[in-house]
C-alpha cells in the first residue's frame, strides 16, 4: 500500500476513535475543551510514532511469548518521557490532563498499532502508520472537544464565542461526552456508507 | 478518613466508569449480555484489588525511598500485566467455562484504564493501605454496578426500533450518557 494511503487511512477511513472505537477513555475524559483534546492528541501521537518505530526496530529480537509485555514496557518508557517533559514545560496542560497522561500507556490504540502493524512492518511504514493514527485520534479529540466546549461554555480554544447565558452545561460534564461522541460516531458511519 | 465516604464516593458519586471515564473499553465491549458482564466484573474486581495492594506497597517501600517515583508508570503497568497473566492461569484451572466465555477480554484487562487509574489515584489521594483497599473494592463494585445496569439496558435496546444510523455503538454511547446523567443525581451525597 502506498505510503500516502498508509498515512491517510488513520485520518478517516480507519480513524481509531470514531471507526475502530479504540482509546475511548481519554476521548471522553479530556475533551471538555478543545485545547485539552489537542494536547492529549499530540502527546499520544508522539508516543504512537516513537513506540511504533521502537517496536519495529526490535521486532525480530523479541521472543513471541513475551511480545506484549515487551511492547508495554517500550510504550511505558515513552509515556514516562512525555509525562516528565509535560510536567516541566507545559505545567497547566499537565494539570488539566491529569491522570490521563500516564494512562496513554494503556491506550488501546498504542498497543493495538504496535501489535497489529509495527511488529510486522518496516520502521518507515510503522512510523507513518503511527503518525496517521495519531493525527486521526487528535482530529477526533479536537472535534469532540470543540463541540463540547462550544455548546457547554460558549468558548472555543478559550475565545468567547457567545454569551454564557445560553450554554448547556451538560456538554462539558460526563453525560455530554458520551452523547456527543455517540452522534459523532453515527455521523462518521453515515459518511463512510456514502 | 470516613470509610463510608470512600465507599459511597467511589460507587455512586464518582463512579469510575460514568464519572471518571475509566474502563470504558470493556464497558462498551462486554456489556452486551448480563452473564458476561457479571463474569467480567468479578475478574476486574479481583485484579483491581490485588494490583492496588501490590502497586501501593511497591510505591511506598521501593519507589519512594529510592527516589524512583518517576518510574511509577512503568513499574505499575508491569505489575498489572503480570497479575493479569496470573489471573488467566488460575481461571483456566479453576473455571474453564468462564475462561472461555471471557475469551479475548481477559488479557485485555491489562489495558483497562480502570486498573492503572485506580492504582495511580490511590497514590495521588494519599490513602493509606487500608483506605486504598477500601477504595479499590468500592471502585470495583462501582464498575460492576455500571456494567450490570448497562448490560440490562443494552439487552432491552436489542429489542427496540433503533434508527438505522444510530444502531450499534452510537445508541450505546447515547444510552451511557443518559445513564451518566442519572448518576449525576448522586453528586452532593458525600
Amino acid at each position: 500500500m502506498s505510503q500516502w494511503k498508509n498515512f491517510t487511512k488513520g485520518l478517516i477511513k480507519e480513524n481509531p476513535t470514531l471507526v475502530l472505537l479504540l482509546g475511548m477513555c481519554p476521548t471522553l475524559g479530556v475533551t471538555s475543551s478543545a485545547i485539552n483534546g489537542l494536547g492529549m492528541g499530540l502527546a499520544t501521537t508522539f508516543v504512537l510514532v516513537m513506540a511504533n518505530i521502537a517496536v519495529s526496530m526490535v521486532k525480530s529480537v523479541i521472543p513471541d511469548k513475551i511480545r506484549i509485555p515487551s511492547f508495554i514496557v517500550i510504550i511505558a518508557a515513552f509515556v514516562t518521557v512525555v509525562q516528565l517533559v509535560m510536567e516541566a514545560y507545559l505545567p497547566s496542560l499537565f494539570k488539566s490532563l491529569g491522570i490521563f497522561i500516564p494512562l496513554i500507556v494503556v491506550n488501546c490504540i498504542v498497543l493495538g498499532r504496535a501489535e497489529a502493524f509495527a511488529s510486522k512492518n518496516t520502521i518507515g511504514k510503522s512510523a507513518i502508520d503511527g503518525l496517521g493514527m495519531g493525527l486521526g485520534f487528535s482530529i477526533a479529540l479536537v472535534a469532540l472537544g470543540s463541540i463540547r466546549e462550544l455548546l457547554g461554555s460558549g468558548r472555543l480554544f478559550d475565545i468567547p464565542i457567545y454569551s454564557e447565558n445560553y450554554v448547556s452545561l451538560l456538554f462539558v460534564l460526563a453525560p455530554g461526552a458520551f452523547i456527543v461522541l455517540g452522534y459523532l460516531v453515527a455521523i462518521v458511519n453515515r459518511i463512510k456508507k456514502n | 478518613m470516613n470509610y463510608l465516604v470512600i465507599v459511597l464516593g467511589a460507587i455512586l458519586v464518582n463512579n469510575i466508569v460514568l464519572m471518571r471515564f475509566l474502563g470504558i473499553c470493556p464497558f462498551l465491549g462486554v456489556s452486551k449480555r448480563i452473564s458476561t458482564a457479571i463474569g467480567m466484573s468479578f475478574a476486574v474486581a479481583f485484579v483491581l484489588v490485588l494490583s492496588t495492594i501490590v502497586t501501593y506497597l511497591i510505591q511506598i517501600y521501593i519507589l519512594n525511598p529510592l527516589g524512583l517515583a518517576y518510574l511509577q508508570t512503568i513499574a505499575f503497568i508491569l505489575i498489572i500485566a503480570s497479575l493479569v497473566q496470573l489471573v488467566e492461569i488460575i481461571m483456566k484451572k479453576v473455571s474453564p467455562a468462564l475462561y472461555q466465555a471471557l475469551g479475548i477480554f481477559l488479557p485485555l484487562i491489562t489495558t483497562n484504564c480502570a486498573i492503572l487509574g485506580v492504582a495511580i489515584l490511590t497514590i495521588q489521594t494519599n490513602y493509606n493501605l487500608v483506605e486504598g483497599v477500601v477504595f479499590a473494592v468500592s471502585n470495583a463494585m462501582g464498575f460492576g454496578l455500571a456494567l450490570l445496569i448497562f448490560a440490562g439496558i443494552r439487552e432491552h435496546l436489542e429489542l427496540q426500533n433503533v434508527p438505522q444510523g444510530l444502531k450499534g455503538a452510537p445508541i450505546a454511547l447515547i444510552s451511557a450518557g443518559i445513564l451518566a446523567m442519572a448518576f449525576m443525581g448522586f453528586s452532593g451525597l458525600v
